[in-house]
C-alpha cells in the first residue's frame, strides 16, 4: 500500500520528534539537568511510530519504555514528556514517577510500569471490555524480548486467544533485556515461535522498516477490529543504547551495533522520501519544527514548578 | 429482610449490581458453567450470559491484569480467586499495577477482587491463608472483611461501587457457618467503618472475620461472670476505622486484638501502634494480641484447632486482662 506524501511526512516528523526529544533527554542526563534514570528507545523508533500512526484514534496502546513514538503519535505533547523527566507538576504523573512511566486513558494510553510484561494481561482486558461492549476498537501492547520470558506475557496471551480478543500484540525485539543477549532469554530463534503456542497467526517483520511495520500493524488492526481474534507481530531491531544512560553497554559487541547503525530507521525512511521526490524543503521543514519543538520543551520544563512535598501525600485512592 | 447465609448474602450482592450496572461483569476461574468452587455464582452464566460471567484459564495474574484493563475503560470487574491463597499468584499485578495507579496517573481503577480465605476447614497450607496483611501494607487498595450476611452484603455492593481496587475477604468457614437477617432490597454499608458487635464497659476486643463469632461467644462467656467485653468489628482492614478503636480503648482501658491471620505484621501490630501512640495514658493493661503462630497453616485436624485462635483461648486472654 503507497501512503500519500502527507502520510509519509506524518512518518517523518513522529519519527524525528521522537528521536530529537530523546537525544536531548540524553544530553541532559549527561548534564545532570533530568532526574533520575533516562530510558531511550534510539534506533528502535520505527516500531512505535509506524505502529501508533496506523491505528484508529480511540485504539488503546500499552506502550512498553522503548515506545516514546507512541505516546507521541497519540497526543502527548513534547512539553508533558519533558516535565515529567525534570520531576515537574507540568508532568503527566505530577512527579509521582519519573520518565516513561506515564499515559493517559483520556488519550487512550495505558501507562507503563517496570515490572516487564505487565501491561499486556492489561491491554487484553481493554480489549475484552470493547468485545463485552461490542465497540470497534482495539487494544495494543508493546513489550520486549526481555518480558516475553515473564508469565504475564503467556497468559496475556493465552487470555487474548481463548477469548478471541481484538488486540494486536508487538514485540519490539531489540535483542537485550539489560545485559542478556536473546540467546540467554529463550532457547528457539523468534519470540514468535513462543507466540505461535497461542494458536493465532504471527508474523516477523523489519523492525527498522517504518512502512513494514505501518503495513503489518494496519493488517493486524483490520483483523482483530473485524473479529479476526489477536495477532502477533515481531520486530526485529537493535537497541542502540545501554539499558539505560547509566549503562555504556559494554557488554554488546561493537561490530554488532556497526551492522545495525547501517540499518537506521531514519535515515533508511529519509532514503525513501527522496526516492519518492518528497521535496527537500518539506523535510527540512520537519527538522526546524522538531527542533524548536524540543527546545520550546525543555524551557517550559524547566521553568514549571515543581512538586509541593505536601503533594507527596495526593492521590492514593480515588474519590 | 429475610434469613440467609453469608454465601448467599455474596451472592445477592453480586447478583443485584450485575442486575443494575451493565458495567458490572465477572472473571474467575469456574465461575460459568460449574457456578464457582463454593457455588456463588451458580445461576449467573444463564441469567448474564458468556460476556459477564468468563471463565477464564487457570492464570491469575493474566485475569487480574485483565480486569484492571477493563476498570480502566470503564468497567466494573469483579474478579472471583478460586481460593484467597491463589491470590499470590497475581500479586505483581494487584499491588504493582492496581494499587498505583491512581496516585501516579489520577486515573481510577474500580475493581474488586473476592478472596475466600481463612481456615477451620482442614484445607491445608494452600486453601487456608489470611492474605489481608499483604494488601494493607501496599497504598492504593483497599481490604474489606466481613464477618455477618448483613455487612457481607452492604459491603460488597460498596465495594462494587467504590472506584477503587478492593480486595474483598470473604472467610470461607462462614460462607456456611453464619446466618442472619438481610435486607432483600438494595443497600450499602459504608467501607472504612467499624461496627460495634457488642456493646461492653471493660474490655475492647477488636477483631474481624470469623473471629467476630468466637469473639462474641467469649463475651457471652464472660459476661456470666460479671466481664463486659465490647466487640469491636473492624469490617474494613484499610482504610481503618481509628476512631472506633480508640474510642472503645479509650471506653474500656483494656484491649485485646484477636486475628486468624498470623501475629507477626499481621493487621493487630499496627492497631496496637495506633493504640499506644494515641491512647496509651487510657490503658490499664498491655496491650494484647491473639493470632496465629508464625506457621504455615496446618492440615490436620488437631495441629488447626491449635493453630486458630478461637473461643475459649480468646475467654483465656480476656480472664488474664480481666485480672490485670
Amino acid at each position: 500500500m503507497e501512503l500519500r506524501i502527507e502520510d509519509l511526512l506524518k512518518l517523518y516528523y513522529y519519527l524525528r520528534l521522537t528521536r530529537g526529544l530523546e537525544d536531548r533527554v540524553i544530553k541532559m542526563y549527561r548534564q545532570g539537568r533530568i532526574v533520575g534514570g533516562c530510558y531511550v528507545g534510539t534506533g528502535e523508533e520505527a516500531i512505535s511510530v509506524g505502529s501508533a500512526c496506523a491505528l484508529a484514534p480511540d485504539d488503546v496502546v500499552a506502550p512498553s519504555h522503548r515506545g516514546l513514538g507512541v505516546h507521541l503519535v497519540k497526543g502527548v505533547e513534547p512539553k508533558e514528556y519533558m516535565a515529567q523527566y525534570l520531576g515537574r507538576r507540568a508532568g503527566p504523573t505530577r512527579g509521582k514517577d519519573g520518565n516513561i512511566h506515564f499515559g493517559d486513558i483520556r488519550r487512550h494510553i495505558i501507562g507503563f510500569i517496570s515490572p516487564m510484561a505487565d501491561g499486556i494481561p492489561v491491554a487484553a482486558g481493554v480489549a475484552l471490555a470493547f468485545k463485552i461492549r461490542r465497540e470497534p476498537r482495539i487494544a495494543v501492547a508493546y513489550f520486549g524480548d526481555g518480558a516475553s520470558s515473564r508469565g504475564d506475557f503467556h497468559e496475556g496471551l493465552n487470555l487474548a486467544a481463548v477469548l478471541k480478543l481484538p488486540i494486536v500484540f508487538i514485540c519490539d525485539n531489540n535483542q537485550y533485556a539489560y545485559s542478556v543477549p536473546l540467546s540467554r532469554q529463550m532457547a528457539v530463534s523468534h519470540v514468535a515461535d513462543r507466540a505461535k503456542a497461542y494458536g493465532f497467526p504471527t508474523v516477523i517483520i523489519d523492525g527498522n522498516d517504518v512502512l513494514a511495520v505501518y503495513d503489518a500493524i494496519k493488517g493486524a488492526a483490520t483483523r482483530a477490529r473485524g473479529g479476526g481474534g489477536p495477532t502477533f507481530v515481531e520486530c526485529k531491531t537493535m537497541r542502540m543504547r545501554g539499558h539505560a544512560e547509566h549503562d555504556d553497554a559494554s557488554y554488546v559487541p561493537r561490530e554488532l551495533l556497526e551492522e545495525w547503525r547501517r540499518q537506521d530507521p531514519i535515515q533508511r525512511f529519509e532514503g525513501y522520501l527522496r526516492e519518492r521526490e518528497v521535496p527537500e524543503e518539506r523535510l527540512q521543514a520537519v527538522e526546524t519544527r522538531v527542533l524548536q519543538e524540543v527546545e520550546e520543551a525543555v524551557e517550559f520544563a524547566e521553568k514549571s514548578p515543581l512538586p509541593d512535598p505536601s503533594e507527596a501525600l495526593e492521590g492514593v485512592f480515588a474519590t | 429482610m429475610a434469613e440467609m447465609t453469608y454465601l448467599e448474602a455474596i451472592r445477592q450482592a453480586l447478583w443485584e449490581e450485575m442486575d443494575q450496572d451493565d458495567r458490572v461483569f465477572l472473571l474467575g476461574e469456574d465461575i460459568g458453567t460449574y457456578g464457582g468452587a463454593f457455588k456463588i455464582t451458580q445461576g449467573f452464566l444463564d441469567k448474564f450470559g458468556e460476556d459477564r460471567v468468563i471463565d477464564t484459564p487457570l492464570a491469575e495474574s493474566g485475569f487480574v491484569g485483565a480486569a484492571i484493563g477493563a476498570a480502566l475503560v470503564g468497567m466494573r470487574p469483579v474478579v472471583e480467586m478460586q481460593f484467597a491463597d491463589f491470590i499470590s499468584c497475581a500479586f505483581d499485578q494487584i499491588v504493582n499495577m492496581a494499587a498505583k495507579h491512581h496516585y501516579r496517573l489520577g486515573e481510577p481503577v474500580p475493581m474488586v477482587i473476592r478472596a475466600p480465605y481463612g481456615g477451620r476447614l482442614h484445607a491445608g497450607p494452600f486453601h487456608s491463608q489470611c492474605p489481608e496483611a499483604w494488601f494493607i501494607h501496599s497504598p492504593g487498595l483497599k481490604v474489606v472483611a466481613p464477618a455477618t450476611p448483613y455487612d457481607a452484603k452492604g459491603l460488597l455492593k460498596a465495594s462494587i461501587r467504590d472506584l477503587n481496587p478492593v480486595i474483598y475477604c470473604e472467610h470461607k468457614y462462614l460462607y456456611r457457618h453464619a446466618k442472619g437477617e438481610v435486607p432483600i432490597d438494595d443497600y450499602v454499608l459504608p467501607l472504612g467503618e467499624a461496627d460495634i458487635k457488642r456493646e461492653g464497659t471493660d474490655i475492647a476486643l477488636i477483631t474481624y472475620g470469623a473471629m467476630v463469632q468466637q469473639a462474641l461467644e467469649a463475651a457471652d462467656e464472660m459476661s456470666q461472670q460479671g466481664i463486659e467485653v465490647e466487640v469491636v468489628d473492624l469490617r474494613t482492614l484499610c482504610p481503618l476505622d481509628t476512631d472506633a478503636i480508640l474510642a472503645s480503648v479509650k471506653k474500656t482501658g483494656k484491649v485485646l486484638i484477636v486475628h486468624e491471620a498470623p501475629q507477626v505484621c499481621g493487621i493487630g501490630a499496627e492497631i496496637a501502634g495506633v493504640i499506644a501512640q494515641e491512647a496509651f495514658h487510657y490503658l490499664d493493661a498491655p496491650v494484647t494480641r491473639l493470632a496465629a503462630p508464625h506457621t504455615p497453616v496446618p492440615f490436620s485436624p488437631p495441629l488447626e484447632d491449635f493453630y486458630l485462635p478461637n473461643a475459649t483461648k480468646i475467654a483465656a486472654k480476656l480472664k488474664d486482662l480481666a485480672s490485670y
